[in-house]
């Protein structure tokens, strides 16, 4: 009979690309999780909604560029990238919002560079980024958690029905009001000339909706963290992002504590654990290298810290994130790592580039 | 009237400025001789086949300084085509005559009991890679040989062969793995999908 | 003991080496048919010394080590050789290669064979070439010949020997149940690997899985009295690679391309130990190995020790193959072996696994995805490597970012790949770019080789135009001046032109008879003078004094035939010279005719050579030739031999020419492997003495013309400097050619290397001349040595600098070598130290003269001058005329004649007290010389005189010349000894 011939190794970790996403997706769970408990059926739906869509485009596109389609879909890639922006939009954010989000994601931001791999802008964010732009108004209002609505009394969330209806039809369930606001950052940072201190006592959603924020984001710590345990993750990028976030608003805070916000609060409001976590950390479109990943993680942190105090808008992650996308080549020139037998690691790129 | 002059003496200035910047620069960094001739022969394949037109690579590799097109180079292949073009920055362009595969490295071999000593090809070869004397047999120096083929040409019993190089031990080397499945479909026992066939 | 250090990444594959420790080793059976590759090793290929039928035993050498890099082949058994010829290898490429083939007898007959009673007190080479001869070559993984790793001690200071008995790879549990069994046969064979490196420290690394091995190599351990560690490391991929077992072990990084003797340790496999065993105590060379045999596939899988070329089907059929649900074939480990396709390969000296593996147990990988660019990849990467840039760089054939970013320093273990979630075959793409690399790198060099030898041809092909041309216009002039003596001859009335040349001659010929006549009286005086004294030479100088009469009588013939026929003597004198002038050329064309017969035996294209050589040859005759009129026509009569000693030189020139001529043929011929080669040699040889021989004639004759014998300058030790270094130059540039063909495998490199030696002795005895002309000119001037000296001080203390900085690098890298490096470090300072005051001294050594041997020096400048001429000739050989690269020369010997007088002066008062002390008036002799001197020049101008007023004592006065010339000489000569 025939015997293979093969180049080595012979043996392959049961591991593969599809398992890796997987784990990424179950990781996002207590992050949904907390989302659609504190903020209603919104998130789960969008979430839901996201996904199909982007598994639709995915496989569409695939088709239209004659690639085998299960082969691609079934990497999974499509889901994370459908999940991510799901958990990034508002609950409340109109279907069509999604529409053109998960579009723009898997056909422009991914396909059109050239499919999973190949994209040097985190899909996702990009996909954010513009509908920010694009539609201010909706991507700006949040869902108030149940904590304010009558005191956090009970499980006070907009049904599901109503939900769907409000996704899907626009059609706006009475009390709607009671259930929209702004973020905690839009609170702070359109704080009408008040102190930090007086913003918090003053706003609702920091006196009394802070609480339903610092839940979600430890949610997405807990998974993040499983993921540099099950190794899909190092631990480079997040630490580095959040240590730099931590330390310079802590320097600021210190500085200036009634101009600026605690470091608490950078970490846990808005996307900080989302995005270190699980947009930050998107292989394809951060650094190589683990020097790599922590300069790319302090210039994430930064930018953060920089566009949420002083920029335009009041979150700051996808922006941020997709400036150092921009810089990450270049950072993978500079943070080789020491190979082994060199005095000194190389630096730069030989051969033009 | 003092603006004008403030802006007149200010462009002089300039000028004088810059003028002395740039006196410095070329004689500072100046380059010696003509390097871009250098670097185009040493991408040009060195057979001094003349197949360019040229008589050896380093004329052709003037001509193409002087403006000559890049793809006159048939024992270079379509890659040195492209290496031209990069270097120089031009559009590539097909090879001239359109060779399409990677060119076959050959070397000459004289069939020895058919050669007759006329020392013609000896003559021929740019590189000197053929030994003998006149109404003695002739062969070919194998490590020397560029594959030129303009031996061929000359030998009035045609006794000359261009044999390809033949792949040793040593010479054996990894071919690039082939996108997606590199492996033979009966290899698979039946498992490639539909999919993976069309790959 | 446990080890501190780690290296970055590694992998957990699953182990899989439970199945095959728990039997013991058996012996395979003697397959029917052996084939044993000649290439089992990394280096040259053994070659036979049986041919097919011939009976062998078992151990007897069949193929024989060819070069450095190279062991012997054994017969694994003894039987009758049935074939010779190519069959499949273990080989990746699944390529044939040259085996021989032995049909087994069964009676395993062995060869005579015994092993050495004490290796300790035999000679270390012995005992290396012992181990050479019974073929061991490494066991781990390439097959590195054992033998040139144990002379690493002679060049580098080996201070670890690390053996590597981790066996990191999965499946593979041969070394793990050679120490089970066998260790006390392994730490005896470290022994011998000791005696020969003479480590500070032995190391053996394991990793902690094998713990029987530990234990039993432990026990045995305990009866050596080396400084042995076994290092116990945990389990991790590949802890085995040899620069990981370092890293791992002493915590030193081999430097990228760089071998681990570099940093003072070496490597060996304890399976390499024991085969060491073996051969040195027994006499047994490795014709078996142990091999795992593993895999789903068989039923019955252990370890096995098995014959060197048993076909692998017969090893898995006694493991139980299951034919059916076999599916890959992996000979080494899952991670680095290869696949082969047939089960007729044999094993060999290096495979220490075979693999049956089922198709559940090996899948083929599934198809690729696109990299994510996860990572993955560098958290494994046991060399700190991008494995994921490099992919992509292999893919994208972007080679030289790959190489930028260390591709080379990628050991190829299969970590990367293992873990890639992609499944890409990333090692493949390494091994693709590395090649593709490595092959435009030769590439390149032949194509700059290429060049080379074109723009070669183009330069030779040029000459030969030019010298057609230089020949074709020289034989016109020729004929020209053939037409003008013709018409000269038969012209018999004085025409205005000819009355207007004869005119001075008439007058030089009057001076001449004149000089005659006062030389011939000055001789007679000189006579008497010799004969008041009772000199020897008083007969000779009466000689003299007669011959010179008389050629004062011949010149004043002369002058008087001159003064009656104004026009017919000087065509009788030109006749004269162009006779003589023809005839030398003559010679030599001939001479230059028989090179070019010679050289005809040899080969077309030197002959192309010569007969540029004779052009030049002729152009060279006809220089001298015309140097000589000049000479005549300025000084016809004090300096005829001045003349002479051009010509002689101009004969030298060519015959130097000659030589390199020649040489450069023989080179050219040598680097195409002519068959011809061996005669040009001769030929060469023959030229070169010739040449030697007109060079020695040249220095007497020049010594005769410059009796004053001279110091060397400091222009002229400069000179000789310059000359050493080129020579230097070139054998430098010889060895790199030597060894870009030993490279290329030239199958010149033989001939090449015996260049590269003589130009080697060449360049040595130049330096040594330099030596000697720098020593001697402290005498005259000691600035040289002086700045000599300085700058070595400078290299030296430079070198110190560089030494302590290595030394704080290997310190704060905690090299082992850093102790042995400091007592280097310490030697060289030692060193600059001594120069340093030689130099302080040297301040007072300017004072004292030393004796010196100007002549000796003299020639040694001479000949370093042609040597430097011979250089510049070759650079100027297209372009510059031979006349005027004659004329060049001969003012070039004027000034280094002028020099060497004026460096005479320097210490002529030396000599003249150490003439003193021999109880010889120097200051008389030589006046005496001086004057005797002047008597030939007088008696010369007597003869001229004589010649010119045709007198009848003329020959008289020549005799009488002749003599005082001679006596002249002796004085000189006398004269010479002592200032000498």
């Amino acid at each position: 009979m025939a015997l293979i011939h093969t180049s080595s190794p012979h043996l392959h970790k049961a591991v593969n690309a599809t398992d890796v996403m997987r784990l990424v997706v179950l990781a996002t769970l207590p992050g949904l999780a907390a989302m659609t408990f504190f903020f209603g059926w919104g998130t789960l739906i969008n979430v839901i909604w996201a996904c199909l869509l982007a598994v639709g485009f995915e496989a569409i596109i695939i088709k239209m560029r004659k690639r085998p389609l299960g082969f691609y879909l079934k990497d999974y890639s499509a889901l994370v990238t459908g999940l991510l922006l799901g958990l990034a939009l508002p609950p409340f954010a109109p279907w069509w919002v999604m529409v053109v989000g998960v579009f723009v994601a898997i056909v422009i931001a991914k396909h059109l560079y050239g499919g999973l791999g190949q994209n040097p802008f985190n899909p996702a964010m990009v996909a954010y980024a513009l509908l920010l732009i694009s539609f201010p108004v909706v991507m700006t209002s949040w869902t108030q958690p149940f904590l304010m609505v009558d005191d956090g009394q009970s499980w006070n969330v907009m049904g599901f029905i109503d939900t769907f209806k409000l996704i899907f039809a626009g059609i706006e369930p009475p009390m709607i009001d009671s259930f929209s606001g702004a973020t905690p950052l839009d609170a702070m940072r359109h704080r009408g000339g008040q102190t930090t201190e007086e913003v918090w006592a003053n706003v609702p959603v920091l006196a009394q909706g802070m609480g339903a924020w610092h839940a979600v984001s430890a949610a997405y710590f807990m998974g993040g963290v499983f993921l540099i345990y099950r190794k899909v993750l190092t631990v480079h990028t997040p630490l580095a992002i959040l240590a730099t976030l931590g330390g310079v608003a802590s320097i600021f805070y210190a500085i200036d504590p009634y101009q600026f916000a605690d470091p608490f609060f950078h970490l846990t409001a808005g996307a900080t654990m989302l995005g270190a976590f699980f947009i930050a950390t998107d292989p394809v479109t951060s650094a190589t290298s683990n020097k790599g990943k922590v300069v790319y993680g302090i210039g994430i942190g930064l930018l953060i810290f920089v566009i949420r105090d002083w920029g335009g808008y009041p979150d700051a992650v996808a922006f941020a994130v997709l400036l150092m996308n921009l810089s990450a080549p270049f950072i993978d020139q500079y943070t080789q790592p020491r190979s082994y037998g060199h005095a000194k690691a190389k630096r730069g790129m030989k051969g033009g580039a | 009237m003092d603006y004008i002059l403030i802006a007149i003496l200010a462009l002089l200035g300039l000028a004088l400025a810059f003028g002395l910047l740039l006196g410095f620069a070329s004689v500072r960094f100046r380059v010696e001789g003509n390097p871009i001739v250098e670097q185009i022969d040493s991408i040009l394949p060195q057979t001094q086949c003349g197949q360019c037109g040229y008589p050896g690579c380093r004329p052709y590799a003037e001509a193409i300084a002087n403006g000559d097109a890049i793809n006159k180079c048939p024992p270079g292949g379509q890659s040195t085509v492209e290496a031209l073009a990069d270097l120089l920055d031009v559009e590539v362009v097909p090879l001239e005559g359109g060779v399409e595969e990677e060119p076959v490295k050959t070397v000459a071999y004289i069939r020895e009991d058919e050669c007759i000593g006329c020392t013609k090809c000896i003559q021929a070869c740019p590189v000197d890679a053929i030994l003998g004397a006149a109404k003695q047999m002739h062969t070919v120096i194998e490590s020397e040989c560029t594959g030129c083929d303009l031996c061929v040409e000359p030998c009035p019993v045609d006794c000359i062969d261009m044999l390809p190089i033949e792949t040793t031990l040593n010479t054996w080397k990894w071919e690039m793995p082939k996108p997606g499945v590199q492996l033979i479909v009966t290899d698979l026992r039946g498992e490639v999908s539909d999919e993976e066939a069309a790959l | 003991m446990s080890t501190q250090f780690s290296f970055h990444g590694g992998i957990h594959p699953p182990e899989n080496k439970q199945r095959t420790t728990g039997l013991a080793i058996q012996t395979a059976p003697i397959p029917a048919e052996l084939v044993v590759p000649l290439s089992q090793h990394i280096g040259a290929p053994s070659e036979v010394i049986v041919s097919v039928g011939d009976r062998v035993l078992k151990g007897q050498v069949i193929a024989e080590a060819v070069g450095r890099i190279s062991v012997n082949v054994h017969a694994p058994s003894s039987g009758t050789v049935v074939a010779i010829e190519k069959r499949g290898v273990p080989h990746i490429s699944g390529m044939k290669a040259p085996c021989i083939v032995i049909e087994t007898d069964g009676q395993e007959q062995w060869v005579d064979h015994q092993g050495l009673d004490d290796y300790a007190a035999i000679p270390k080479q012995a005992l290396i070439d012992f181990i050479r001869h019974h073929g061991i070559s490494g066991m781990g993984g390439a097959g590195f010949p054992t033998d040139v790793k144990l002379h690493l001690g002679d060049d580098h200071i080996v201070n670890t020997l690390v053996l590597n008995a981790m066996e990191c790879e999965p499946y593979i549990t041969a070394d793990d149940m050679l120490l089970r069994e066998h260790a006390d046969n392994v730490i005896k064979g470290i022994e011998v690997i000791a005696h020969l490196l003479k480590p500070h420290h032995v190391m053996i690394g394991i990793e902690d899985n094998k713990p029987q091995a530990i234990r039993a190599l432990e026990l045995a351990a305990k009866n050596t009295d080396l400084n042995l560690d076994i290092i116990v490391v945990p389990t991790i991929y590949p802890s085995g690679g040899e620069k990981q077992l370092i890293k791992l072990l002493t915590g030193v990084e081999v430097p990228s391309g760089k071998i681990p003797a570099d940093v003072g340790i070496v490597c060996q496999n304890v399976g390499t130990a024991a085969a060491i065993y073996d051969a040195v105590y027994h006499g047994v060379p490795l014709i078996s190995r142990i091999v795992t045999l593993a895999g789903e596939a068989l039923t019955h899988p252990h370890n096995m020790r098995a014959l060197i070329g048993t076909p692998l089907k017969t090893l898995l059929e006694t493991a139980g193959v299951n034919q059916q649900a076999l599916y890959r074939i992996v000979v080494g480990g899952p991670m680095m072996g290869f696949t082969v396709d047939s089960q007729s390969i044999p094993m060999i000296k290096t495979t220490n696994c075979i693999i049956a593996a089922t198709y559940a147990e090996m899948p083929p990988a599934p198809p690729a995805n696109p990299c994510i660019r996860c990572g993955m990849c560098e958290q494994v990467c046991p060399a700190e490597l991008l494995p994921q840039q490099l992919y992509w760089f292999a893919k994208g054939k972007e080679f030289e970012k790959a190489k930028h970013h260390n591709l080379f320093d990628c050991i190829e273990c299969g970590a990367c790949s293992y873990v890639c979630p992609s499944n890409l075959p990333l090692v493949q793409y390494y091994r693709y770019a590395k090649a593709e690399i490595r092959e435009e790198e030769a590439e390149h060099r032949k194509a700059d080789h290429a060049r080379q030898r074109f723009e070669a041809r183009q330069a030779r092909l040029e000459q030969e135009k030019i010298e057609k041309e230089l020949r074709r216009k020289q034989r016109a002039e020729e004929a020209a001046k053939a037409q003008a003596v013709k018409k000269d001859k038969v012209a018999t009335q004085p025409e205005t032109t000819l009355e207007a040349s004869a005119e001075p001659d008439i007058k030089t010929l009057k001076t001449a008879a004149a000089v005659a006549r006062t030389k011939l009286k000055k001789a007679q005086k000189a006579l008497q003078n010799a004969e008041e004294k009772g000199l020897e030479g008083q007969d000779k100088l009466a000689i003299t004094v007669a011959e010179l009469a008389k050629k004062a009588e011949a010149a004043q013939a002369a002058y008087d035939q001159a003064q009656n026929l104004p026009v017919a003597a000087p065509a009788v004198v030109d006749i004269k010279q162009l006779k003589t002038n023809a005839a030398v050329a003559r010679t030599k064309l001939k001479q230059a005719e028989k090179a070019l017969a010679k050289a005809e035996e040899s080969g077309e294209g030197d002959i192309a050579e010569l007969k540029a050589k004779l052009t030049a040859q002729q152009a060279k005759t006809e220089a001298a030739q015309s140097a000589y009129d000049k000479a005549e026509a300025g000084d016809a009569a004090s300096s005829p031999s001045n003349a002479a000693l051009d010509e002689l030189k101009a004969d030298m020139d060519v015959a130097l020419d000659k030589v390199k001529k020649a040489r450069k043929a023989l080179e050219v011929a040598v680097a195409g492997n002519s068959p011809a080669v061996e005669k040009m040699q001769a030929g060469v040889d023959k030229l070169q003495s010739k040449y030697e021989a007109l060079k020695a004639d040249y220095e007497k004759a020049n010594n005769q013309q410059t009796p004053e014998p001279a110091g060397p300058t400091v222009e002229q030790v400069a000179e000789l400097k310059a000359d050493a270094d080129a020579l230097h130059g070139k054998v430098a540039k010889a060895q790199a050619a030597l060894d870009n063909a030993i490279a290329s495998a030239n199958p010149a490199v033989d001939k090449m290397k015996a260049g590269v030696d003589k130009l080697q002795a060449k360049y040595l005895d130049a330096k040594a001349r330099y030596d000697k002309a720098q020593a001697s000119l402290s005498v005259t001037d000691n600035a040289p040595q002086l700045d000599a000296l300085s700058e070595e001080i400078t290299t030296l203390s430079s070198k110190v600098e560089k030494a302590k900085r290595a030394l704080a690098s290997a310190e704060a890298s905690a090299s082992p070598a850093a102790e042995k490096m400091k007592a280097g470090v310490e030697k060289l300072q030692a060193k600059l130290d001594e120069l340093t005051q030689s130099y302080s001294d040297a301040g007072g050594v300017l004072a004292k003269p030393e004796p010196v041997d100007p002549k000796a020096l003299k020639q040694q400048v001479s000949i370093m001058r042609t040597k430097l001429k011979k250089a510049q000739a070759a650079l100027d050989d297209a372009e510059e005329g031979n006349l005027s690269e004659l004329t060049a020369e001969v003012e070039r010997l004027t000034t280094a004649h002028d020099e060497a007088k004026a460096s005479l002066d320097a210490y002529e008062s030396v000599q003249l007290d150490k003439a003193a002390a021999e109880g010889i008036d120097l200051k008389q002799l030589k006046i005496d010389a001086a004057m005797a001197r002047a008597a030939v020049t007088k008696a010369e101008r007597a003869a001229q005189k004589a010649r010119e007023e045709q007198s009848d004592d003329l020959s008289d006065i020549e005799q009488q010349l002749i003599v005082a010339q001679q006596d002249a000489e002796q004085l000189n000569q006398t004269l010479s000894r002592f200032t000498d």
